[in-house]
């Protein structure tokens, strides 16, 4: 054996390898809905669909749900009663996900899973597999490499396949990925496939631009009251669609669906793109324009972040760039920040 | 560099110019292949950065409330609709813009031809006339656009501005007349494939709001979803608190929406939102044979009283 974190996949056993792993995990891996691909759970492997880019929703929804439910409760006769739900005890695997939303749940991981322990998110999270898939072909949106990632990054992912035709190479990433690699399916990896893996992987890099753009920036975001923020922002629209299908937007309300007697309190995703996220009791709104609003997801991505946590809130996976509604391009506010002189 | 975009180029350098507008507020490249955005002049050297596109596509009336300065917009057939609407709910004033009216040959449907080339990423487009080429790193193919149009600009009635000060290109012929064979499709259907067919499609909503903030009618100071005393709607996924919103939304919007199909465009979960607008658009037309954006005179349906308005929804005791 060459290596013993690297394996080969044909692409004929893929199939009776997903089957396999469906009987005894949940399986979410990207598949078609109509138009929409969707990172979601699949009943069968012909299910899987591998070779159409990233998911209109990112890898965040299978840990950190749109809606989650905390508990419920009912009331009766001056009595409370509280039904916390059982962790779920089923092992799932994110499989086939893009090494930008593998490398976002690093991010998630750190808020979640750090210093104040969110058992919702660890629970599901120590049950979970990630395999990613290498990107041979990033698109024009992809912009992973300047935030440090790569298309065929290992970060945050157990196992990463890349596709060389009529078979994948499969690198494990991480103790649990080399345990799964055991699996019978996986066939010895040789020199000719590694070496073939590493010039695919030479190629995807340098097919995109390299330019880093964390750095540059985080000095530039000292200006709050720049007016650059007012023209940078003015065609946006004020919607949730770049946090909500962000891999690394966490933000979350919590709030209860009630009855008479009974009722559900739910974490939900919010936006820091929505009036009400900051709009105080009073009336009074600290971020009252689409300006200060996009501003703050700006820091908080490229500053507050960097500064806590040592890493940037965005992966570089170009959702926000291809579904903004209006093309508002994130890499070209960064850019014009860097370039612009403070004022 | 089409003539349209020319044209369009050389009214906003005018009016700049000559001071008669403070900004244009028109379409520029996206920064995507398939892309064309909104974009804000305010300079004469700047004007350069407009296009007219096959992807020119959003409403730009949006843009238009609340602001102060004298405005020169670029307005297709739906956005001078949209306009007219604004200016009959006196959101805007009609002597605070300028109108470059350009007649339009419909806008490019993105996700039908992103399927048409089986999702492969594509990396430029070159338009010609009616011929789109699409390139991607290992593909080149070539559409006629008018196959490729929206459904909604297949259906368009109203092409040209119905509002303008300015021209630019020619006024081109009105094909279509507006009819609803989707809409009588749905209604034909029996209650449960209804409630399935919304429960579905309003399954995929996601509650980001783009398709509220994207509509040119939709600028309620505060809307219904998002007042908290007293909370009109839940604020998850729910399937009855999604359905709220659209079902109330198109509500609102009837006698008002004039089909531009921002909406649905900006909806990145591909919801049919268009669905329950239009049949709202052929409520209004059976009941008070009334047609949204089209003519400043005409009064709002839902914003007037007639003795002869039809009331058979009322229900007798």
């Amino acid at each position: 054996m060459i290596r013993e974190d690297a394996g080969i996949l044909r692409k004929e056993r893929l199939e009776s390898l997903l089957e396999d792993l469906l009987r005894d995990h949940l399986v979410l891996a990207p598949t078609r809905k109509g138009e929409l691909l969707l990172l979601e759970k699949i009943e069968s492997a012909r299910d899987v669909v591998l070779e159409d880019g990233k998911t209109k929703n990112s890898a965040k929804s299978a840990l950190f749900p749109q809606r989650e439910r905390m508990f419920a409760y009912r009331a009766e006769e001056g009595k409370v009663d509280i039904q916390v739900p059982p962790p779920a005890e089923e092992k799932q695997i994110l499989f086939g996900v893009r090494p930008c939303d593998a490398r976002g749940l690093l991010l998630l991981d750190a808020v979640f899973g750090g210093d104040s322990r969110d058992p919702y998110y660890v629970d599901k999270r120590i049950r979970t597999l990630v395999v990613s898939m290498a990107c041979v072909n990033p698109g024009p949106s992809c912009f992973c490499l300047s935030l440090g990632g790569g298309p065929c990054s290992s970060d945050g992912s157990d196992l990463v396949l890349l596709d060389l035709g009529d078979r994948y190479v499969v690198e494990a990433a991480s103790e649990k990925g080399k345990a799964f690699l055991q699996n019978p399916s996986f066939e010895e990896a040789d020199e000719e496939a590694m070496a073939k893996a590493e010039k695919i992987r030479k190629e995807a890099e340098s097919a995109m631009n390299p330019a880093s753009i964390a750095k540059a920036l985080e000095e530039r975001l000292e200006h709050v009251d720049d007016p650059l923020w007012g023209d940078l922002t003015e065609s946006c629209l004020g919607c949730g669609v770049c946090t909500y299908l962000c891999p690394t937007c966490h933000c979350f309300d919590i709030c209860d669906e009630a009855a008479a007697t009974t009722g559900e309190r739910i974490r939900i995703w919010d936006s820091c793109q929505f009036p009400l996220f900051t709009q105080e009791a009073s009336g009074f709104n600290p971020r009252p324009s689409e300006k200060e609003r996009f501003r703050q997801r700006i820091m908080h991505k490229f500053r507050y972040l960097p500064k806590d946590r040592h890493m940037a809130g965005c992966v570089g996976c170009g959702r926000c760039v291809t579904e903004c509604p209006v093309n508002l391009d994130i890499r070209e506010v960064l850019e014009k920040l860097s370039r612009a002189e403070a004022q | 560099m089409s003539q349209l975009t020319h044209e369009i180029r050389e009214a906003a350098r005018k009016l700049l110019r000559n001071k008669q507008a403070q900004l244009v507020i028109g379409f520029e490249e996206g920064s995507l292949p398939l892309r064309g955005r909104p974009c804000f002049i305010r300079k004469e050297e700047d004007v350069d950065r407009l296009v007219w596109t096959s992807f020119s596509d959003i409403n730009v009336a949006r843009y238009l409330a609340k602001r102060k300065e004298k405005v020169a917009l670029v307005a297709k057939g739906c956005d001078s609709r949209a306009l007219v609407e604004l200016i009959k709910e006196n959101q805007v004033s009609r002597d605070q813009v300028i109108i470059i009216g350009v007649p339009c040959e419909g806008m490019i449907d993105r996700p039908r031809i992103e399927a048409e080339v089986g999702h492969k990423a594509i990396v430029e487009v070159e338009e010609t006339e009616n011929r789109l080429t699409l390139k991607g790193r290992d593909f080149e193919k070539a559409f006629d656009r008018r196959e490729f149009l929206y459904e909604r600009c297949k259906a368009c009635d109203h092409r040209n501005p119905v509002l303008y000060d300015v021209l630019v290109g020619q006024l081109v012929e009105e094909k279509v007349r507006e009819s609803f064979p989707d809409v009588e499709a749905f209604t034909a259907l029996d209650r449960e494939k209804r409630w399935a067919y919304l429960a579905e499609e309003t399954g995929k909503c996601i509650r980001c709001y783009a398709c509220r903030n994207a509509c040119p009618l939709c600028y309620c100071p505060e809307c219904f979803v998002d007042t908290s005393q007293p909370q009109w709607v839940g604020k998850s996924t729910g399937l009855s608190d999604t359905l709220v919103f659209h079902l109330v939304r198109a509500f609102h919007l009837a006698g008002r929406c004039v089909a531009c199909g921002a909406c649905e465009q900006a909806c990145p979960m591909g919801v049919d939102i268009r669905k329950l607008n239009r049949k709202l658009v052929k409520d209004v037309k059976d009941l008070f044979n009334y047609e949204a954006g089209v003519s400043l005179d005409e009064a709002s349906p839902l914003a007037t009283f007639c003795a002869t308005d039809p009331d058979q929804f009322t229900v007798n005791p």
